[in-house]
This record gives C-alpha cells, sequence and structure tokens, in this order.
C-alpha cells in the first residue's frame, strides 16, 4: 500500500515501506513548462527536508526541488538525464525523480494529504 | 501570460515555447509585439537629431530604408538600441518598450527645433518570422516580394495601413508591421488564417534571438556597456568614425572612437556548454587556475541547437573561439567553451 503526501513547494512523495518516491506536480511542471535539464542527487547521499536535494530546468527557468522528507537517496530516475520530458509528460509516475530511505517518520506528518493539497491549489488559481 | 515592462503578455501559447521556437525556424511565426516603443521623428532637422544622439548614418539613409543604431550616453554606454526607417514623411523608431519614455526624452531634448518627436502610442506592432513569412505575406500584397532585407514599404495589407519592415529579432527572414491599434487585430486574424502561421510569445522570441547571437537591451547590451564591448560596432559607418565626414559628434563619441582603436576591455561571446545543463545570465566564469574571466549576460536552452546557449562578456585574453572556461551555477563548476555567435546561420533575405 501505498500513501501520497504534498508539500507547499509543489513536490510529492510516496510512502512504500520506509521508501519515499519524489517528484514535482503536475501544477509545477505546467508552471515550469518544457524540461531540458534534470540535476539528480547522488545515490547514497543524504538530505533533508526542506533542503534542495534535485534541480528541474525548464526553457523558462530553473526550480529547485525541496526534499519532503530527510534521508538517504536509495536510487534516482537517471532516465531523466536523457529525456527530462518525461517528467511534464508523466510528473506522478515515470517523472518520478529520487528515492529516499526515510530517517525521521515524523517528518511525514508535516505533509499535506490531497485533501489538503487540491485546497493549496484552488487558492493558487 | 507574464508581466514585462508594464505590458501583460503571452510568455507562450498552449503549444509550448520549443514548439514555437521550432515552427518559427521551419515555418512562420506571428509575435504581438505591441509593447516596443514607435517613436516618428518630422521635420527638416530630424536626421539631425537622431545623428546628434546616436553614432549612425541617418543623412545617407534612403527613403525606404532601416538601420540598426543605439542611443549612447557620455560614457559611450548603450542607453537603448533601436531600428529607425526612413518613411518620407520623416522618421519611425521602434525602441525596446522599458526605455521608450527615456528615449523619448534624449529625442527631445536633443531636437530642439526643427524637429518633433512623436509617440506613436496608438500603434501596434506585430512581427511575422521564419522561412514562410515572405511568401505568407505576398498572398496579401504583392508588393512584399520585391523588398529585401531592411527595406521598409507603406502599403495596405487587408486593408491595414502598414508600414512594413523586412526585419526582425529571430535570425529568420521576417517582417515587423506598424499598424494602427484599431485595425491589428483584424490583420492578426488574417494572418493566423494562414496555414502555416502560428502564434509564438516571448518565450520563443527570447530563445530564437539568444540563438541568433541578437543583444536584449538589460541584459546583453546597457548603460555600462559599450558598443565595441558588444561587438556591435559594425553598426557605426564610417562617416562616423574616426576620418569619416560627419566623425564623432554623438554622446561618448570619444571613448567609443578610442576603444575602437584600442580594443575593448571586454568582449561579447557565444558560449556552449559540454552537458545539458543551462547557464543562465549572471553566472561567473572563470579560468581553470581561478581567475574570474568573465559573466554571462543571456543563457538557456536553444531548441534548434537542441542544447544549452548562452552570451557572455570575457576579457580579450579568453575571447578566442575555442577557449575552455569554467561556469558557476549553483556553486558546482561546468566546463564550457567559447564559440563564435551566432549559433545558427541567419537567413536573412539580403538583396
Amino acid at each position: 500500500m501505498s500513501i501520497l503526501r504534498y508539500t507547499d513547494d509543489h513536490e510529492w512523495a510516496r510512502l512504500e515501506g520506509d521508501t519515499v518516491t519524489v517528484g514535482i506536480t503536475e501544477f509545477a511542471q505546467d508552471q515550469l513548462g518544457e524540461l531540458v535539464f534534470v540535476e539528480l542527487p547522488t545515490v547514497g547521499g543524504s538530505v533533508t527536508q526542506g533542503d534542495d536535494a534535485a534541480v528541474v530546468e525548464s526553457v523558462k527557468a530553473a526550480g529547485e526541488v525541496k526534499s519532503p522528507v530527510s534521508g538517504t537517496i536509495m536510487e534516482i530516475n537517471e532516465s531523466l538525464v536523457d529525456t527530462p520530458e518525461k517528467v511534464n509528460d508523466d510528473p506522478m509516475g515515470d517523472g518520478w525523480i529520487y528515492k529516499v530511505a526515510v530517517t525521521d517518520p515524523t517528518e511525514w506528518e508535516s505533509l499535506m494529504d490531497e485533501v489538503a493539497y487540491a485546497e493549496l491549489l484552488a487558492k493558487a488559481s | 501570460m507574464v508581466p514585462f515592462a508594464g505590458y501583460q503578455m503571452p510568455l507562450n501559447y498552449p503549444t509550448g515555447i520549443i514548439q514555437e521556437h521550432k515552427h518559427t525556424r521551419e515555418s512562420a511565426s506571428l509575435f504581438d509585439v505591441s509593447h516596443m516603443g514607435q517613436i516618428r521623428l518630422v521635420g527638416s532637422k530630424a536626421a539631425g537629431c537622431l545623428e546628434a544622439t546616436a553614432p549612425a548614418d541617418i543623412i545617407d539613409l534612403a527613403p525606404g530604408r532601416q538601420c540598426y543604431s543605439y542611443l549612447t550616453n557620455h560614457a559611450g554606454g548603450i542607453v537603448d538600441d533601436f531600428m529607425v526607417m526612413n518613411i518620407n514623411s520623416g522618421y519611425q523608431m521602434v525602441v525596446n518598450a522599458a526605455n521608450t519614455f527615456s528615449d523619448l526624452d534624449v529625442l527631445q531634448e536633443a531636437c530642439g527645433h526643427g524637429c518633433t518627436v512623436e509617440h506613436l502610442g496608438s500603434h501596434s506592432l506585430i512581427a511575422l518570422q521564419g522561412p514562410f513569412a515572405a511568401d505568407a505575406l505576398a498572398q496579401l500584397s504583392s508588393e512584399i516580394s520585391d523588398m529585401h532585407f531592411m527595406d521598409v514599404r507603406t502599403l495596405e495589407l487587408s486593408s491595414a495601413p502598414c508600414t512594413i519592415s523586412r526585419s526582425g529579432y529571430t535570425g529568420e527572414d521576417g517582417f515587423e508591421i506598424s499598424t494602427p491599434s484599431n485595425s491589428v487585430e483584424s490583420l492578426a486574424r488574417a494572418l493566423l488564417q494562414i496555414s502555416g502561421i502560428q502564434l509564438a510569445g516571448l518565450g520563443a522570441r527570447d530563445s530564437l534571438r539568444l540563438e541568433a547571437g541578437l543583444c536584449l537591451h538589460g541584459n546583453d547590451i546597457g548603460p555600462q556597456i559599450s558598443p565595441v564591448e558588444a561587438n556591435i560596432a559594425w553598426a557605426i559607418p564610417k562617416e562616423r568614425r574616426r576620418g569619416g565626414i560627419r566623425e564623432g559628434g554623438f554622446p561618448g563619441a570619444a571613448p567609443v572612437l578610442s576603444m575602437l582603436d584600442d580594443g575593448p576591455p571586454r568582449i561579447r561571446v557565444g558560449i556552449r556548454t559540454d552537458g545539458r545543463a543551462p547557464v543562465r545570465a549572471q553566472a561567473p566564469l572563470e579560468t581553470s587556475d581561478g581567475k574570474a574571466a568573465g559573466q554571462v549576460t543571456s543563457g538557456g536552452f536553444g531548441p534548434s541547437i537542441g542544447g544549452p546557449v548562452a552570451m557572455a562578456y570575457v576579457v580579450p585574453k579568453w575571447a578566442p573561439t575555442g577557449t575552455r572556461l569554467w561556469a558557476i551555477v549553483r556553486n558546482k563548476h561546468l566546463p564550457v567553451k567559447v564559440v563564435p555567435l551566432p549559433f545558427v546561420p541567419l537567413r536573412y533575405h539580403r538583396s
């Protein structure tokens, strides 16, 4: 079973066991426009909740991916190096960015559920 | 939509910047550039007024012709760059949106009697750019086919009175069309009826001009940068250079003409990266041993190149093609090299 959570910076996080998969939301990819470059974190490196973990760049601008949770990077989506547009085409699926082994499960509680994120989007539009 | 120089402007239409960019190079795109300032100078002293503010040869600019120039300040920096056309009854300029009112002040001050300076606030400007632009426009007026690069005609398109120049800001063949704002919408709709023409926004305009090596005022050129440093001194004709029949006579003539003789302290070059990471404006450039070499002034992804492209100012020692430098992006050193500008061949319809 997996659960989805969101940040107010428009990242999504999917919890499976003690691993969290991270990406950017449909709203975020739409705001950025066509991605031309993704800078991935290093496998084995550590990330801290709220800190920059990856960079997504479109023709328009560069955006930071702030990690929804702290932990150790277990896996990165290397296919984004050559096909960054996967993030545009399928941000919540094939366009995932990295997987992290969670160190502090209580951080999960600080993230938004789907209802709260939908309300955030409603306010943004 | 994004705010730009006091206007709300489309960054892109639904197809997106990359598709709009490629379509422009392959077919033709229509850009609404009505934010650009349009200024008309009329009177016996109009040419003299322009020559007092810019190092151009306006006296010899024939009716029906256009040239590129810039307003300079006393330090020889570029206050604004512009296109000016001789429209028989006077001269008509296209200036940068953000500088329109300060340019009007400069021109009015330089002109005095014998020339009136008028802001064409009720005129719009649209640009049709791309290899298909000429054939498309010829469907509305046969006179288009006789025009070459930088030619100007006054004629009717789809019953709109237009002043048209064969020029643009994309590196492609194309036209800029000035028309009263109350006829621009019907003209734009008529153009969009032609199969092969689609709309393009500010985003594609920026990536197209960057690939074409064209300067953006406020980024690549500005009051602190001389035309010699910007590598656009080709726009200063021999008449205004040392030994010319109207040598100098523009603000900052002494520093600009000296720099033409002595060489610039920094110069604008093209930059390519080895990887896919774009290097954007403000990124510092360093040599392998960590010395400051210059700074990027425009940078991003070039859709026709299929990779990152940038323009930068570097000290002349590091300006030769092939020079290897490092760009500092997010505290990382990315390997880059100096390349010639433009990144894509310019496809103007020269005579």
